[in-house]
């Protein structure tokens, strides 16, 4: 259970926050509100059939993607499951092109091959997007691997959910990565439930799941996702450890999905109480929870808020409009993308047969 | 040319490529230290470190996934499986990662990796080690199979596959690692997606892939000296991609098609090509295609059964008989 207090005093004292500046804070605040904005907005269109498949909102867990893209330094990876709307954006990746690929069109960034659960920017050091539930996990491991091997000053963050962590590749990952010595930060995102499923009736603990760390001879310890500051300084503080020393860290983060487990889930007010849901809402949002602090410190003011917020979700419009006038890929895409030999037409690429439908 | 193993075939392409390219890597259960459960990586680790040559713990999952992710970060990993069996615990990674990622970034993302080990039956080791999943990996458009016969093809299709900028699983096979051969010294790549017709023949192709290609080879020369009928053996090397041209060029010359398969034979490789060579050169044949594959049974323990459950030349000869 989320507790209500505010971030200590301590923790926005720490090294790392001090250093935050207000410009910083503020841009970290505005991109929490693109986040919500931008799923509210894919909410709406996904309602009125413009998408497919599933959609797994993020909105109540913003703060805990933005917290760790502010600390990426050039060098680091990420990694996530397919609730990766959140951490596309905090990385950099525009709304256009995400929401382009949740209408399945041309423009998104996966060219319509992906859809939600499938977002990539290699270029921002972002690395999906996985659908199978702790699937990313080793890949989150061999991105740690590569920056070793490459002797790159980064760390790999690796997000899974708290249902993932009861996938075998998990145990197997914890210890790969403490045997052998990789920079990762494995970043638990407990929002309490695996979709109808709640952390008790999924998960044989004591305390908390990252005290399962302490089995595999790794660091870890447990945040609350409201809050801002201890999330950074916690976040910080593993990502150097990982870069600096070369030993992985887990970290568990409490937070919450408002939403249900996708948007077809129909039930999620029957595995959880609409009181819980208005708790975390009143009590724990993490936009909110920022919004306050920095309206405290005098960084904010209600009319910056207001023009922060107006335009998120101006560009979260924007990014519908893109998307909608945006053009289907064409058929013959559906044979690209599959092989790069076959792409770049290279020699390997247009020896043998690679497709075998029929062509007539 | 120096006579060489097939089993040191191979570990003279993993020794070119390492040389060549600082990227490339070796990985896998007892690879390392222990000089490789087949002894495939000998004297590698010794020459080539702890950095590049290197033991991973008993998680099939976990450095199949690790090798996908170096991977995306530029990095060759070659890496073993011990059994291509013990794949089925890891599938995961390599269906769904290594085989999909690259579509579903819309080919921001790729994926230059070799998984190898081997994947025959034949040896009495029972089901769960017998697996021969060319077929099933061959199902995923993304990856790539080769299954190489002889030591010659084995080096240099190994370092087309290292060099390839995709996927590509190479399966080997146990009973093979100690067959000779005549083997350049030094690197040679074999492209993939091209047969080699391993025996010119007039009456009939016989189409295989792996070790089969010798049991074809058998069995074309016993029906040559039994019954004069001359049988052209094509040896696929690689499955996907496949090279359908040479196979169909065979199939208007000699007119009769018989697949030898040490694979199952439903939904097996042998499948695909009866179905694609009856699409595709149906006009050309003089009798149905048949096929040889392994029974369709799971591999059994027992020697001399097990003998019986992979394609032998006598099931070769009877069934090419019956096609005139
Ligand atoms: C291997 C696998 N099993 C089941 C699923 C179906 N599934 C998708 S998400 C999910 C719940 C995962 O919950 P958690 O890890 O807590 O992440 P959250 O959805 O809360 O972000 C399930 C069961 C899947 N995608 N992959
Ligand atoms: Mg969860």
């Amino acid at each position: 259970m989320i507790t209500t207090t505010p971030d200590s005093k301590e923790v926005a004292q720490a090294p790392i926050n001090l250093a935050f500046t207000s410009e910083q804070k503020i841009a970290a605040l505005r991109e929490m509100l693109r986040i919500r904005r931008f799923e509210q907005q894919a909410l709406k269109f996904y309602n009125q059939g413009k998408m497919g498949g599933f959609l797994h909102l993020y909105i109540g867990q913003e703060s805990v993607a933005v917290a760790a893209a502010s600390l990426m330094n050039g060098h680091d990876e990420m990694i996530t499951a397919y609730r990766d709307h959140g951490h596309a954006l905090a990385v950099g990746m525009s709304m256009e092109e995400c929401m382009a690929e949740l209408f399945g069109k041309a423009t998104g960034c996966s060219k319509g091959k992906g859809g939600s659960m499938h977002f990539f920017a290699p270029d921002k050091h972002y690395w999906g997007g996985h659908g199978i539930v702790a699937g990313q996990v080793p890949l989150g491991l061999g991105l740690a691997f590569a920056l070793k091997y490459k002797q790159i000053p980064g760390c790999a963050l690796c997000f899974l959910g708290d249902g993932a962590v009861n996938q075998g590749v998990v145990a197997e990952s914890l210890n790969l990565a403490s045997l052998w010595d990789l920079p990762i930060v494995f970043i638990i995102e407990n929002n309490g439930y695996s979709m109808g499923t709640s952390l008790e009736r999924s998960s044989a603990i004591d305390n908390c799941l990252a005290e399962r760390a302490a089995g595999f001879n790794m660091k870890w310890s447990v945040v609350n996702g409201s809050h801002f500051y201890e999330l950074r300084a916690t976040l910080h503080t593993s990502m150097e450890e990982a870069r600096t020393t070369l030993r992985p860290v887990l970290l568990e983060i409490k937070t919450y999905r408002y939403y249900g487990h996708s948007i077809a889930d129909a039930n999620h007010k029957k595995y959880r109480t609409a009181e819980e849901i208005e708790q975390y809402k009143e009590n724990h949002d993490p936009i909110s929870c920022w919004q306050h602090q920095l309206l405290e410190e005098k960084i904010l003011t209600e009319s910056m808020l207001e023009s922060i917020d107006g335009a998120a979700k101006e560009e979260a419009a924007a990014s519908v409009i893109f998307a909608e006038a945006s053009p289907w890929p064409e058929p013959e895409s559906i044979f690209t993308d599959i092989y790069y030999e076959v792409d770049q037409a290279s020699e390997a690429g247009r020896t043998g047969v690679h497709f075998f439908s029929d062509s007539r | 040319m120096p006579l060489i193993t097939y089993r040191k075939a191979l570990n003279e392409a993993f020794s070119e490529e390492l040389t060549r390219d600082d990227s490339v890597f070796l990985m896998g259960e007892e690879v390392a230290e222990y000089n490789g459960a087949y002894k495939v990586t000998e004297g590698l680790w010794e020459r080539f470190g702890s950095k590049r040559v290197i033991d991973t713990p008993i998680s099939e999952a976990a450095f199949l996934g690790l090798g996908v992710g170096a991977a995306m970060m530029g990095l060759r990993p070659v890496v073993e499986l011990m059994f291509w069996s013990f794949a089925y615990v890891g599938f995961d990674q390599i269906i769904n990662n290594a085989g999909c990622v690259r579509y579903m970034s819309g080919g921001l993302i790729n994926v230059p990796m070799v998984i190898r080990g081997p994947a025959n039956g034949g040896t009495s080791v029972g089901a769960t080690h017998s697996h021969t999943p060319e077929n099933l990996i061959a199902n995923t458009p993304g990856l790539k199979v080769v299954c190489p016969a002889t030591p010659y093809d084995a080096k240099g299709l190994m370092i087309a596959s290292i060099r390839d900028n995709d996927t590509v699983c190479f399966m080997e096979n146990t009973l093979l690692y100690g067959n000779t051969g005549e083997v350049p010294e030094g690197s040679y790549t074999i492209p993939l997606g091209v047969a080699d017709i391993k025996r010119l023949g007039t009456d009939i192709s016989f189409i295989a892939y792996g070790r089969a290609v010798l049991t074809a080879l058998e069995a074309a020369e016993i029906l040559q000296a039994e019954h004069g009928i001359s049988a052209e053996v094509i040896d696929l090397r690689s499955i996907r991609p496949l090279d359908e041209e040479t196979l169909l060029t065979s199939v208007a010359k000699t007119h009769r098609v018989l697949l030898i398969d040490e694979n199952k034979p439903f939904c097996g490789v042998s499948a695909q090509i009866a179905a694609m060579i009856a699409e595709k050169a149906f006009d050309e044949l003089d009798a149905p295609i048949l096929r040889v594959t392994a029974l369709d049974a799971p591999a059994i323990y027992s020697m001399p059964l097990e003998k019986l459950q992979l394609p032998t030349p006598e099931r070769i000869i009877s069934k090419a008989l019956t096609l005139f």
